[in-house]
């Protein structure tokens, strides 16, 4: 059992970070939950946490006196992975937000966990670099990104969060700084715990500075917007682009239902709504030739009679990617708004089997009587899909949650897919992991165990 | 309805270098794209179409049927391009000038749309001023377009503090004001169908064929420098109270905000 938070830890955390640690009522409702909400609890303490040192202190005290320790950055998460379930400690990494170090000579950018993805972008793009990973939620932060491994839009080509990470200076629950990795580009010298900690969701460690892997900036981008007649030509588009050779970034499908409720949310139209379902692509590169080579035999791909595209948009300015990009990233919170409750499955199967899965969702649909809208990055195989709780009474709506929840994670098993594509397993999805890979769950809590034996650091999460 | 749209190609970047010895624009490797606001113009009038046609104008060098296909591709007819060496070093007497004479070579029309202004230039002269060489009514910074009936067109205009009701008879000549509506994208099946005709006219097309009416030589603004804005970096850093009330009058004094309700 955990020791209950008393006013001399109080003491002791104030003397760590004074004017900066937060008690009971001082705590703001909103970290008390995660922006899906559902899951709520308190934490007992907020304190905001400004260097490797404090980490440390606080860590090995906590460690010490058996207080549970949930780390928190923007509360963005979708499966209550912030969430402080067992009261005790919050440390809030938002206010570690200094970008310390850009070196062009190693391409590489060093910065604390509380940076979040936006200003990242925005910094590494005024100087000419590239930070590719692209997660729909921009107000992350990357100490978030890199304990979820992030995906995002651009994995098609780029890959994801894991994939950019160098370095990370960590802090074990007794306070032991670890630092994992570096600059270097290659590294063979043991295994490699770095990419252990990298999706671990504040369970192993905590991170409190990353060496991130940047790119020089692609010159060009264009994205198509493809409608089609269904979402079953969509999405059976999607492999033929694969094989194509044209590498786009971004390869995302969504429905006009999805589209309706974006341009309500933001007040805006969407350049096309005529269409029930549209493939969103785009290719980068440096020349206008390469990138019009590329677009030329995607369209006439997509426009051929077999795959049957309505036809083909150009979006290849500033103005008209932010008129398509724009109401993509709202996709999450136009849903929300359009029902009274939802929750979420963030699968991710074979890409060749995305449109299998998405079809099945509408069975899902009709199965358990939910309205279940779905996006998502159909070029690398993520879902998100949507239950949407709408006018249905409480009990009817726990029971069919469940039961929508049973069909689509069983499918996913089924296609060889996993729980979670990019938005971790926290609290919410850990029955579907547990189910699906028993044995390695087993073998995940002993490495638990063996970095934090009190079991002090996100306790009742993913494992 | 038989509408005629006012378009330019426009550098598509949002930091223009100024060469600071000549004071010319440096377009050298700069890609152009379809100035931004001419897209609400176009929208607006592929909306007003029905049975009738969209048809864009623009003057500028060869290279402009670049934008006039952008054009064609988002839905528009055709396209005319005014090309002429004379016509180089227009400022916005001599480019209204060398448009009105464009019109009036393409014959009828019912109505005269364009953007308020263009992301280069940025004068937001050129439309009204086409439409008096042209003896035709205007309105700028239209919102809305409310009623099209009797040969007439109500518009809703922002004048700012106030937004203004106009009714106009057709032909006339309206500017879309920015955001009032989202432009469709261009279209790759136009594109690849080779849809719709670009048609060049020079000064030797027009019926006012006097040189001295049209490019540098008609202009009577002589530009005498051209420099890039500097850039402010001065911060100041305050910390105690009451620095919402600091704050504000320290903009009211540089009247960044306005004093007073």
């Amino acid at each position: 059992m955990y020791k209950t938070v008393t006013p001399e830890d109080c003491a002791y955390f104030k003397s760590i970070a004074p004017g900066r640690v937060w008690v009971g009522d001082e705590i703001a409702e909103d970290y008390h939950h995660d922006e899906l909400g559902g899951i709520t609890r308190a934490p007992d303490v907020r304190i905001q946490v400004l260097s490797t040192e404090e980490v440390s202190a606080i860590l090995a005290y906590c460690n010490r006196e058996r207080i549970p320790v949930v780390v928190r950055g923007s509360g963005t998460g979708l499966v209550g992975a912030a969430v402080a379930l067992e009261g005790g400690v919050m440390l809030d990494t938002t206010a570690m937000n200094r970008i310390l170090e850009l070196d062009p000579d190693n391409l590489t950018v060093t910065v604390e966990p509380g940076v979040l993805l936006m200003e990242l972008a925005a910094y590494v793009e005024g100087k000419g670099f590239f930070y590719p990973p692209d997660p729909g939620e921009k107000s992350a932060t990357i100490g978030g990104n890199i304990s979820t491994n992030a995906g995002g839009m651009r994995a098609v080509k780029y890959g994801v969060t894991r994939d950019y990470v160098r370095g990370l200076t960590a802090v074990l629950p007794d306070g032991t700084v670890l630092e994992l990795g570096g600059k270097v580009v290659k590294n063979s010298s043991g295994y490699d715990l770095k990419h252990l900690l990298i999706g671990s969701e504040g369970t192993l460690a905590v991170i409190t500075r990353a060496v991130l892997k940047l790119l020089p900036l692609p010159s060009r981008v264009v994205s198509l917007l493809i409608p089609f007649p269904s979402i079953e030509a969509a999405i059976g588009t999607v492999p033929e682009i694969v094989r194509s050779k044209t590498a786009p970034t971004a390869i995302e499908f969504m429905e006009r239902e999805t589209i309706l409720f974006a341009e309500s949310y933001l007040g805006k139209k969407f350049p096309d709504r005529a269409s029930p379902a549209y493939l969103l692509l785009t290719f980068d590169g440096e020349s206008a030739e390469e990138l019009e080579r590329q677009c030329e035999t995607a369209a006439k791909l997509c426009l051929s009679p077999e795959r049957g595209a309505l036809d083909v948009l150009i979006v290849d300015t500033k103005e008209r990617r932010d008129s398509v990009w724009g109401a993509r990233g709202t996709f999450l919170e136009a849903i929300r708004a359009s029902t009274t409750e939802m929750d979420e499955c963030d699968v991710v199967v074979p890409r060749d089997r995305v449109a299998e899965f998405v079809l099945y969702t509408h069975e899902v649909a009709r199965l358990t009587g939910l309205r279940i809208p779905s996006f998502g990055h159909a070029g690398d195989g993520n879902l998100h899909v949507y239950l949407c709780r709408d006018e249905m009474p409480e009990d009817a709506w726990k029971e069919a949650l469940a039961e929508g929840f049973r069909l689509l994670y069983t499918k996913a098993a089924a296609l060889a897919g996993q729980v979670s594509g990019e938005h971790g397993i926290g609290y919410a999805k850990r029955k579907y992991l547990a189910s699906q890979h028993p044995a390695q769950v087993s073998l995940m809590r002993k490495i638990k165990a063996v970095f934090d034996p009190h079991n002090i650091l996100n306790p009742g999460k993913v494992v | 309805m038989n509408i005629l749209v006012f378009i330019k190609q426009v550098p598509d970047t949002t930091s223009v270098e100024v060469d600071p010895v000549t004071g010319v624009l440096k377009r050298d490797g700069v890609a152009s794209k379809l100035n931004p606001y001419d897209l609400f113009a176009l929208e607006q009038a592929l909306t007003l179409r029905g049975d009738g046609s969209v048809h864009v104008l623009t003057m500028g060098p060869p290279q402009a049927e670049q934008a006039v296909r952008e054009a064609i591709y988002m839905g528009a007819d055709g396209g005319t391009i005014l090309s002429d060496r004379k016509f180089a070093g227009a400022d916005v007497l001599a480019t209204s000038m060398t448009l009105a004479a464009g019109v009036r070579r393409l014959g009828s029309y019912d109505l005269i749309l364009c953007g308020k202004q263009t992301t280069d230039g940025d004068t937001a002269q050129v439309g009204p001023e086409t439409a008096e060489h042209l003896g035709i009514p205007h309105a700028a910074n239209v919102l809305e377009i409310t009623d099209l009936s009797d040969g007439h067109v109500t518009v809703r205009v922002n004048m700012d503090e106030s937004i203004e009701t106009l009714r106009l008879p057709l032909p006339c000549l309206l500017t879309m004001d920015k955001d009032v509506n989202t432009p469709r994208l261009p279209s790759y099946k136009r594109k690849l169908a080779g849809t719709g005709t670009v048609d060049i006219l020079s000064l030797k097309d027009f019926d006012d064929r006097d040189e001295t009416r049209y490019g540098l030589s008609g202009s009577p603004t002589q530009v005498e420098r051209v420099f890039p804005p500097e850039n402010h970096t001065e911060q100041v850093v305050w910390d105690g109270e009451h620095l919402g009330e600091r704050l504000y009058d320290y903009l009211k004094e540089r009247k960044f905000v306005r004093g007073g309700m």
